[in-house]
């Protein structure tokens, strides 16, 4: 039952698309800065098989310059 | 406050954002998130936050763990931790899933007629202490070896070295460490008279340039690389690959330079011309802080068993070495280094302009090399020639691959050469060492014994009757282990296998004892900026597990050396590290304090009067400096750092008709050296499942190679098995293979060679040639 959260760094001109593509993905949810051009980003999936699927998803996404990892929690419930 | 699943899950999420926005803040300061989100966050909780630097690499990265009725659930960057400002990189916050893994080593196990009996902890230690005396009785102190680690804490090594040299009585010590930074340590050494760099990671913040020396920083020390690229985002500053294959970190510089293995010597040297013919040279720093040296040449490879070498430095004149780089001309190296002039002379611009700040990085590509100590020397040139070093964004850096190779393998010295402070070849550091370590100055032998290939060769020859390794797998990482195995396996030597998981090393041990992983139990680790940072344990280990230090004194102790380790279980990695701060005594080396270290994400040495110190040599910043100058390298008696003239030398086996690739070895980011941790960490493990070989399209499309395809690698030492890679994760020259050594069902090192540095004894992983063919 991972939990992880990421900053996500938009190419340039890009965050308003990156931040609609990522609010599109269902176990996503995004906090974007008001004055930088960074999303924190926190995914939600229910087993490994879910994590795979969102991984693809994110990295089919052109307007994403980097993803930076910032924590990850494995719970039981 | 009871916490339901539902609101548990919410308040973790809520956690996660937290730690991204903490991270982001540092990233960015005056950064401003929706306010509501913030208000949303929940401050309290049941976990338990625990600080600690991470597990695995030398980047050392500030990890805090979440710590839940006993158990490790969560791992999260340190926002204070200067090294990460919050960040971690994949197998930094997965690291604490290994613990779970249902094959962990929980108790001692015996070796008896052929079968692993599960075997009280005390027992086991009876067992090893009898042996290893009744061996030194039988066979002399000279016949017991142990072999440690740049992965063991300050405490492990400190002990394992008071053992050996002051209690036993001799060099029989080295570690790992010898695999991967020994050539940095000579280089520094021969170049400075004193070890690790001069600068600190704060120089990402300040350069204009960074240039990478084969050093694939995206994956082996990500969250540095991260870093750097948010630099080239922020300011436009720019990062220059240069390497022999192309990686994720080419494909995020701004600039890719490949050069063919082995000719690094000869381009280092061409830059060096190239800023002497252009008049691009600091004349009154090289005139003030600098002299000029050479030393011997056709050194060897130490490819035959008892190989020796010493170099016989001679002083020259700047004259002399400028006419030796006479043969280094760009237009004479672009020939046989694959590189042309014209990027011969962009790098030489680069660190030709004063009004550039440039930082090189390097690490296994230039320390895993035959000539390793002297492509240190050649990168120092560089640095010295144009006075760019110990200064805010300008200095070379050497980077560690292990959490404490600086802080453990160096700093304490667990080589057969070294002491805590100095080495043993040298009288006032034996006596100094006797001092501490209350024992007879006679006792600790002058001269060293065994580095690590050579000490495997001696197991091999029947020299080493016991040997005992701890927190490593030399059995999957040694270069040519088709020679080794087969030697751990003989009945001559008595293996004593200390370590977390069964591993290929542990499945020829005689004794295996179960070891405490990184959070359960206390220790010290020092990362590749000289920072040395603790940890508290934070979680009960299972069964009998129990840390490498304790295991160790309990064993001194058996053999009848209780005095010299009086220290308290539960007390011991405090009461270790205060004596041997008394090493590092003074200005030039001081440790900070343990109670500095509990409270803060580490700390900088030398630590003098409170203070880190980021920038040595420079006395703007550094209290050792002393000379009235503005630069003072007080590690060599005049104070001047050596400027060395080393030539291009090839490598001692090359592509030929027979074996016709060059093999380059190396790691991936989600696997942590022999996997055998990270390889238990369900998510890592599915990223990266096993090894393969990559291939050059034009190269696979001549052998008929498809991608997935069973290839076999052979040299003249023996041959491996894997699936082809081609134009995946990364893309070798044409002529060239590469294959991650993780993987112990795919043993790369069965192929490799045992040549190494003959002035760090440090092997070359990284060159050797073979055939591929389908398997
Ligand atoms: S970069 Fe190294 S120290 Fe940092 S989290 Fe990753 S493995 Fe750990």
């Amino acid at each position: 039952m991972p939990v992880k959260s990421y900053l996500a760094h938009p190419h340039e001109g890009k965050k308003s698309e990156l931040l609609s593509a990522l609010s599109e993905i269902e176990c996503c949810e995004v906090i974007p800065a008001e004055n930088k051009d960074v999303i924190v980003l926190v995914t939600d999936t229910a087993n490994e098989i879910e994590e795979n699927i969102l991984k693809e998803k994110l990295e089919a996404i052109e307007s994403i310059k980097l993803f930076s990892m910032v924590s990850g929690f494995d719970t039981q419930n | 406050m009871c916490i339901t699943p539902t609101n548990r899950r919410i308040f973790i999420k809520k956690m996660a954002a937290a730690a991204a926005m903490t991270a982001a803040a540092t990233m960015f300061p005056g950064i401003v998130f929706a306010s509501e989100q913030e208000a949303n966050l929940s401050s309290g909780s049941d976990l338990d936050w625990k600080k600690g630097p991470c597990r695995f690499c030398g980047v050392g990265c500030g990890i805090l763990v979440g710590v839940d009725k006993g158990k490790a659930v969560a791992v999260k960057g340190d926002p204070n931790s200067s090294v990460n400002k919050g960040l971690l990189c994949v197998k930094g916050y997965h690291q604490t899933m290994c613990i779970q893994a249902k094959d962990r080593l929980t108790h001692a196990l015996v070796k008896k007629n052929g079968r692993y009996v599960e075997t009280p902890i005390s027992e086991a230690l009876d067992i090893v202490a009898n042996k290893m005396k009744e061996t030194i009785e039988k066979h002399g102190k000279d016949s017991v070896a142990m072999y440690t680690s740049g992965q063991s804490t300050i405490p492990e090594g400190y002990v394992a070295s008071k053992l050996m040299k002051g209690a036993i009585g001799t060099n029989n010590l080295d570690c790992n460490a010898r695999l991967c930074m020994a050539s940095a340590v000579t280089g520094f050494l021969t170049t400075f008279g004193a070890d690790e760099p001069m600068g600190c990671y704060e120089d990402i913040d300040y350069a204009d340039y960074f240039i990478t020396w084969g050093n694939n920083m995206a994956e082996m020390h990500p969250v540095l690389f991260s870093r750097m690229l948010e630099e080239k985002n922020r300011r436009g500053a720019k990062i220059i690959d240069f390497a022999t294959r192309t990686t994720r970190s080419s494909s995020a510089s701004d600039k890719s330079i490949l050069f063919e293995p082995q000719t690094d010597l000869a381009v280092a040297n061409a830059i060096c011309y190239e800023i002497i013919n252009k008049g691009w040279v600091n004349k009154s720093f090289v005139e003030k802080h600098c002299n000029f040296s050479k030393g011997l040449t056709n050194i060897g490879y130490g490819l035959e068993d008892k190989f020796k070498f010493t170099d016989k430095p001679e002083k020259i004149d700047f004259e002399a070495y400028k006419k030796f780089l006479e043969e280094y001309t760009p237009e004479k190296v672009a020939k046989y280094s694959g590189v042309s002039v014209k990027d011969i002379k962009y790098l030489a611009a680069i660190y030709g302009d004063p009004n550039k700040k440039v930082v090189s990085y390097w690490c296994m590509g230039m320390n895993q090399h035959t000539r390793g100590t002297w492509m240190n020397n050649l990168v120092y040139n560089i640095h010295l020639l144009t006075g760019k070093i110990s200064q805010p964004g300008n200095g070379p850096f050497s980077l560690t691959g292990q959490p404490s190779a600086c802080g453990t393998a160096r700093e304490v010295g667990t080589f057969t050469h070294k002491l805590p402070k100095g080495v043993v070849t040298n009288e006032k550091h034996r006596r100094l060492a006797a001092k501490i370590w209350k024992v007879p100055y006679e006792r600790i032998p002058a001269k060293p014994t065994y580095h690590a290939t050579e000490m495997f060769r001696a197991v091999d020859r029947g020299d080493i009757k016991f040997i005992w390794t701890q927190v490593t797998n030399p059995l999957v990482s040694l270069p040519k282990t088709s020679r080794y195995r087969p030697a751990m396996e003989k009945d001559s030597c008595f293996v004593v296998v200390s370590d977390v998981f069964p591993t290929p090393t542990s499945d020829v041990a005689d004794v295996i004892l179960p070891a405490s992983w990184h959070i359960e139990k206390s220790g010290l680790y020092g990362n590749s900026e000289r920072r040395t940072q603790h940890w508290d344990k934070m979680v009960e280990g299972p069964g009998e597990t129990t840390p490498d230090a304790w295991m160790t004194i309990e064993v001194a102790k058996r053999m009848g050396f209780g005095d010299l380790f009086p220290y308290s279980e539960e007390n011991h990695v405090e009461e270790i590290y205060n004596e041997y701060r008394q090493f590092h005594e003074g200005a030039k080396h001081g440790m900070a304090p343990l109670d500095v270290l509990k409270k803060q994400s580490g700390a900088i040495w030398p630590y003098v009067d409170g203070k880190s110190t980021q920038w040595r040599f420079n006395a703007k910043y550094d209290p050792a400096c002393s000379n009235g100058e503005e630069f003072h390298f007080y590690g060599k008696p005049d104070g001047k750092a050596i400027i060395w003239q080393r030539p291009f030398e090839p490598a001692p086996e090359a592509p030929d008709d027979e074996y016709p690739f060059w093999l380059n070895t190396g790691r991936v980011i989600e696997h942590w050296h022999t996997g055998s941790m990270t390889r238990r960490i369900p998510v890592l493990h599915k990223a990266m499942p096993s090894a393969y070989v990559e291939f050059h399209p034009e190269d696979a499309k001549i052998l008929s190679i498809v991608n997935g395809e069973n290839v076999k690698v052979t040299s003249r030492r023996g041959s491996c098995i894997l699936p082809a890679s081609i134009n995946e994760r990364g893309l070798p020259t044409q002529g060239q293979v590469f294959v991650p050594f993780f993987d112990e069902n795919m043993m790369i090192n069965d192929v490799t060679l045992d040549a190494f540095c003959p002035i760090s004894k440090e092997p070359d992983y990284k060159k050797c040639a073979v055939k591929v063919e389908k398997a």
